[in-house]
């Protein structure tokens, strides 16, 4: 599921390359501690490009294509930048039965990003996930921290202009 | 000593309706009127009425206030807690009798449901432990430690006849005889906390209201297979879970009830968390497992067993959340009472996560043999709008629906077997006629595709097959062939698939072709979806009473489909239609149907 759809170029800053050195540093004996490590990493840069995989890999002396493994088959790590605006449309039953299809739809159509992209001004990011448990008051976005809930297509544009 | 106790419900559902700006706007207002050393706030797990939320119920009148804002606070404040008159307009419809003030319990909601797992679930403060421990918590901890040994522990967790309650249904002192009798240096208890179905939230819903329960449960488990150490493997995105976790195992090291030498008789026991990173196979047992230990987190082969080579090789025990909630009370209050509850095969009670199109969206706990029909009718409340009940969806992607002619059902592990859906974790998703089967199935095969692991080939391949040709027929170019054909795959799928998630993929599919099969027949023959659906299996219309011929479906047509005088009825060329909805969204009078 996860396309590669950078839309903005990579701007790691000396400072998290420090960061980032200090916690493959830490973890570099450790067994099994790949997984501990990329969280460490996307916490420094928001996300997990190449360029910080194959730092991680380097410095941990293992393949970069475990490391790909990886952060590919957790939906938590992302490839791709996020907005300042995290958009996440609740794909859950609950709510997909309640119509979040639609509102996925309309979403990637007003902002004009396909399902994992970021707007090219960095302001919004869209994604689907699936389940926030607030299935009571499907169908639920996020925005953030925010929840939306018991939401209609009509409802979306007020929301955005929120931000 | 407080006059008053205000219980606000700080579940996610109540926390995503607003109930921290409540809480606030409650606390500014008793602060205004010098109350707060008469009443106390106390922020509480789920009440399970999610529907209404933010819910707050004031003692010890017991007022059940349902949809409260904020900006309600200083009526409350001024009008019950100052004067004594509850606030009607803001009590839960239910509970107002002519001058009269119904208790909770005798709502269509409460009555018919029985809490045991979420006994304090929206009782206690979850962030104090004492509280826990005032409605007997660590009694039976205490208990096994004192009175039993780990032998008579099992035996009366076999008694109880308590099942998994994640789903598969295995009973849960049979697991921990396995691993008791496997010796070695290190064993491990682990609690799957990684629910991972769409639509269920009975987990984090119990470990936000009632953390203590778990970890309680845990160390009984560590006591009785020989563990000193215990796992909870939770989803990241449960932060507040995660958050009340951390602090119940503070303050239960803190008081010396994990840790070293636990009420001073030479028992070990300590838990850690481990946050998932999101992906749904870490909820089989080996996946987890290996995920626990730092990899992707792909199952493994079984046998060896976990209760024999588990978590890093060791003998390990897994349960569910749920699961665990239901130990210290089969120890406190015997497995007989435990046992009277429930069927013949299946004791105790189960919770579900009531969702979809129903009125009452929450969280219930009924004895298992309920009748589905009471839990959707009575506790649920019905479907909204007067619309027709189609399915309710039980197992998430790995179980399956169950047709309005099924609905007197008892809800217990083989009957919905039988109908080729299952228990299930306890998500359960009620549909309505407006809701497509065939889009259903495609649905669940696209969330298996996507968590589908990809380490054994049935699973990776054939699921994406599976979904493919769900996509050839909900876009009207599948045959009857197509049917026969994915049946069998369906099955090529089951018997083939390494774990857990490959070997019950196909139950969406195969359960909607069984009780809906006109639907895919509609679909495939006819190229019609009944439901209003599948977006290529549909046409736009107006209708021209409706049409005033305010030419607006005009203007935003992107493909200049829509045609018409001002103030005629407008017309849609099929033809040149990209069936995008945008007239819909902009009519005003409705006019616009798609069919």
């Amino acid at each position: 599921m996860k396309n590669k759809l950078e839309t903005l170029p990579f701007k790691g800053t000396p400072e998290q390359k420090e960061q980032l050195c200090a916690v493959i540093k830490e973890y570099k004996d450790v067994p099994g501690a790949l997984v501990q490590v990329l969280k460490k990493a996307q916490e420094i840069y928001g996300y997990l490009p190449l360029e910080v995989q194959i730092d991680v890999a380097e410095g941990l002396d293992v393949p970069l294509e475990e490391v790909y493994g990886v952060v590919t088959f957790y939906s938590f790590f992302s490839i791709n930048p996020k907005g300042d605006y995290k958009i996440s449309v609740c794909l859950g039953t609950a709510c997909y039965v309640k119509g979040a299809g639609d509102l996925y739809d309309a979403l990637q159509k007003k902002l004009g990003i396909s399902g994992g992209g970021c707007t090219p001004d960095g302001k919004f990011s869209l994604e689907a996930c699936r389940c926030v448990g607030a299935c009571g008051l499907a169908p639920v976005i996020t925005i953030n921290d925010d929840v939306y809930g018991r939401l209609v297509v009509k409802d979306l544009d007020d929301i955005l202009a929120k931000y | 000593m407080y006059r008053s106790h205000i219980l606000i419900c700080g579940g996610t559902g109540c926390t995503a309706s607003g109930s921290g700006a409540v809480i606030a706007a409650l606390e500014e207002e008793l602060k205004k009127n010098s109350l707060e050393e008469e009443i106390k706030i106390i922020k509480t797990g789920c009440f399970g009425l999610c529907a209404v939320g933010p819910i707050m119920i004031v003692y010890p009148e017991g007022c059940f206030y349902s949809a409260v804002k904020p900006e309600d606070m200083e009526e409350i404040v001024n009008e019950h807690l100052i004067k004594g008159r509850p606030v009607k307009r803001l009590l839960y419809k239910e509970t107002v009798a002519e001058d009269s003030i119904k208790s909770l319990n005798h709502t269509d909601f409460y009555r018919k449901q029985k809490r045991v797992a979420l006994r304090n679930c929206g009782v206690i403060n979850p962030e104090v432990i004492d509280e826990y421990i005032a409605y007997d918590g660590y009694a039976a901890l205490g208990k096994c430690l004192d009175e039993y040994t780990p032998e008579q522990v099992i035996d009366i967790i076999l008694a109880s006849g308590l099942r998994g309650r994640g789903g598969a249904g295995f009973p849960t002192g049979l697991k921990w005889k396995f691993a008791a009798a496997n010796k070695a240096d290190q064993k491990y208890v682990c609690c799957n906390a990684d629910e991972g179905d769409p639509g269920a939230f009975m987990d984090r819903s119990i470990l936000e209201g009632d953390p203590h329960a778990v970890l309680e449960a845990m160390a009984i488990a560590g006591y009785a297979i020989g563990a000193s150490q215990g796992y909870i493997y939770i989803r990241a995105e449960y932060p507040i879970a995660v958050e009340r976790l951390e602090i119940a195992i503070k303050q239960a090291r803190e008081y010396g009830l994990l840790g070293k030498n636990i009420f001073g008789k030479g028992f070990d026991f300590d838990i850690e968390i481990r946050l998932g990173a999101g992906a749904f196979v870490c909820g089989e047992e080996t996946a987890l497992m290996t995920s626990i230990e730092g990899k992707r987190g792909e199952p493994r082969p079984r046998p060896p067993f976990p209760a024999l080579k588990g978590l890093f090789q060791k003998p390990t025990i897994l349960n569910n959340v749920e699961t665990y909630a239901n130990i210290a009370q089969i120890i406190n209050n015997g497995p007989e009472w435990f046992a009277s509850m429930g069927t013949e095969k299946s004791k105790g009670t189960k919770v579900f996560a009531l969702g979809g199109k129903i009125n009452n969206t929450g969280l219930v706990e009924v004895p298992i043999g309920t009748p589905l029909r009471t839990v959707i009718e009575e506790i649920g409340g019905g479907i909204p709008n007067g619309k027709k009940f189609k399915a309710a969806q039980t197992g998430g992607p790995s179980g399956g629906c169950i047709p309005a002619e099924y609905l007197d059902v008892p809800i217990d592990y083989e009957s919905l077997i039988e109908l080729g859906a299952m228990m299930g974790s306890g998500g359960l998703i009620v549909m309505d006629e407006d809701n497509c089967m065939v889009d259903i199935a495609k649905f669940f095969l696209e969330f298996t595709v996507d968590e589908s692991c990809g380490k054994c080939t049935p699973c990776r391949i054939g699921t994406k097959r599976l979904y493919e040709m769900l996509e050839k027929i909900t876009s009207g170019n599948g045959t009857l062939e197509d049917l026969d054909e994915m049946e069998k795959l369906c099955y090529y799928i089951k018997n083939n698939s390494l774990c857990g998630l490959g070997q019950t993929a196909p139950n969406p599919v195969l359960s909607t072709l069984r009780h809906f099969r006109d639907e895919y027949i509609a679909h495939v023959v006819d190229k019609k979806c009944p439901s209003g659906v599948c977006k290529d299996l549909l046409s736009f219309f107006i209708i021209e009473d409706k049409c005033k011929g305010c030419t607006a479906c005009a203007r935003k047509c992107p493909v200049g489909a829509i045609s018409g005088a001002v103030k005629q009825p407008h017309v849609i060329d099929t033809a040149k239609c990209i069936k995008c909805g945008a007239c819909i969204e902009t009519c005003k009078f409705g006019a616009i149907i798609k069919k």
